[in-house]
């Protein structure tokens, strides 16, 4: 079953990223670095990455066949996405243990969401 | 030979070549990438040079040779050279079959099931690393770090390349038949319609099944599920609209449906009843049977399939059995009596949380006229479910029961 770890950047995780010394913030890197390799060797990883300031994003929208990009209305908003693991594990209880192990998790809080597949019942 | 015969004829080597090279040689890991590497030379070369006429011979013969330059280039490289230098030549393709031997190691307990499922394919389906990780909707390097980390644990575990003796035989049967059931159902969940590059996995995993089968024929789950196997999949034509909607059986155009596969899936299935001890695979089976066997959704005789499913829930109880049984008492008793029982079963912990209690009862609603709650009971059974086609089929009934 896939999962999406999903690390959202936000005013908490901003006060608690300046509190950091250089020396922590660089280990913040490495431990995802690290985490990454875990997950490959252990044949869970689909897919992950980090990304770039929410002030680089463009918002686009089509309108009568128009495409249309904007820069954000970031301003006002107060949390946006800062980086993803996508796992490949067996049940919740393994994709909760990964995502424990994600740097940002003994900082703030990260997020694990089931992603839909396409199973289906019949009645 | 047609590229398609070709790549048959390979895969139904596979696990016989590698059986015979493991038996020779013992180092089941080594053996089996030595046989994934003379499939692919097979696969590169017949097609110009032709077909071998001992096609079986030249894989093992080629496997030896490959084995012997992956041992080279390992690191302990000296030691081991002197070994294999001493070492008998391959013995060539013998009448003796491996592949039920190979299929209990690669299910071997001590494995993950998406490890199990990985290196079942590629070693007794002989399927490529790439080949597994498309069906799989997973990355290739994922795939291929799952089979070896399988391989580690098996030479960890000591498992010997040998049937297991008779007390534990029945468990690790268990276990494979759980393996090729979950590559069955991994077909439904991972694919979201045909595609022309991509192994489709119920076909792999009836083919399988279908290899267990003629050599344990007398094992009435193995037969049973072969049957559900078979019985499932002819529907499959009518279950998908085109553009991937689900549709529910009763709405099925069973004109679709796989007539040669229910057939068989049939014959195969009242044989077995009449002979074979009963178990949890047959008892589906039948129950896929008596649906299929309905010339349509009004015809479907209720009272056998919740019959079947008493069986069931006495032999294998289990949260989806406990809620299919509940749909055959709404269809013989009706919605009031199965709602009744659903909210008797849904106090179980089992099921308290179970997302399909929701689906259930807005089904139930739904029946008993009450379509105000049944929307309800759809709209949320839509925010639980964790399959796409599922959450869009939900949604639509709320849509379609809104006043």
């Amino acid at each position: 079953m896939k999962y999406v770890i999903l690390i959202q950047s936000n005013e908490k995780s901003l006060e608690v990223w300046e509190t950091l010394n250089a020396e922590q913030q660089m280990d913040l890197g490495r431990g995802h670095r690290k985490l990454n390799e875990e997950m490959e060797a252990a044949g869970v990883h689909v897919a992950s990455e980090g990304l770039a300031d929410a002030s680089l994003a463009k918002w686009v929208s089509v309108r009568d066949g128009q495409t249309i990009a904007s820069d954000g209305p970031f301003a006002e908003v107060k949390e946006h996405l800062a980086g993803f693991y996508l796992i490949d594990v067996e049940d919740l209880e393994q994709a909760i243990a990964w995502a424990a192990k994600v740097p940002d998790a003994a900082l703030n809080q990260v997020e694990v969401r089931p992603v839909l597949d396409m199973s289906g019942w019949e009645f | 030979m047609p590229p398609d015969r070709l790549e048959d004829l390979l895969r139904a080597a596979a696990p016989q070549v590698l059986g015979a090279v493991v038996r020779r040689y013992g180092d089941f890991d080594t053996c089996e990438d030595a046989v994934q590497e003379a499939l692919l030379a097979a696969a590169q070369q017949w097609p110009a040079a032709g077909v071998p006429e001992n096609p079986k011979s030249w894989l093992i013969t080629v496997a030896a040779r490959r084995r012997i330059e992956l041992l080279r280039s390992e690191t302990a490289r000296r030691r081991r050279e002197d070994a294999v230098l001493h070492e008998p030549p391959p013995a060539a393709a013998t009448n003796v079959d491996d592949s039920l031997a190979l299929l209990f190691l690669c299910c071997h307990p001590a494995l993950t099931p998406s490890s199990q499922v990985a290196l079942t394919l590629r070693a007794v389906g002989g399927l490529r690393t790439a080949e597994i990780a498309r069906a799989l909707l997973v990355p290739e390097a994922t795939v291929g770090q799952r089979i070896s980390r399988a391989k580690q644990r098996i030479r960890d575990s000591g498992a010997r390349f040998t049937m297991p003796p008779e007390p534990e035989r029945a468990e690790r049967l268990n276990a494979v038949l759980k393996v090729l059931y979950l590559i069955f159902n991994e077909g439904y969940t991972a694919s979201s319609g045909p595609s022309l590059h991509r192994v489709e996995l119920s076909a792999e995993a009836i083919r399988l099944s279908r290899q267990l089968h003629a050599r344990l024929s007398q094992d009435g789950e193995v037969a049973g599920l072969l049957a559900l196997m078979l019985l499932t999949d002819a529907r499959r034509p009518a279950r998908t609209r085109p553009d991937g909607g689900l549709v529910p059986l009763a709405a099925q155009d069973r004109s679709r449906w796989d007539a040669a596969a229910i057939a068989e899936g049939t014959a195969l299935i009242t044989a077995t009843l009449a002979t074979a001890r009963i178990g949890p695979y047959q008892l589906q089976a039948a129950i896929a049977a008596v649906h299929d066997e309905a010339a349509d959704a009004a015809g479907t005789d209720w009272p056998q399939i919740l019959q079947l499913y008493g069986l069931l829930r006495a032999l294998a109880p289990g949260p989806m059995v406990t809620l299919n049984r509940i749909v055959a008492v709404a269809m013989v008793d009706g919605p009031a009596a199965a709602l009744t029982e659903l909210d008797l079963a849904a106090r179980e912990p089992a099921l308290a949380r179970h997302y399909r209690v929701a689906a259930v009862r807005a089904h139930l609603l739904e029946m008993a006229g009450s379509h105000e709650q049944a929307r309800e009971q759809y709209r949320l059974a839509a925010r639980q479910t964790l399959s796409a086609p599922e959450q869009r089929y939900l949604e639509s009934r709320a849509l379609a029961l809104r006043p």
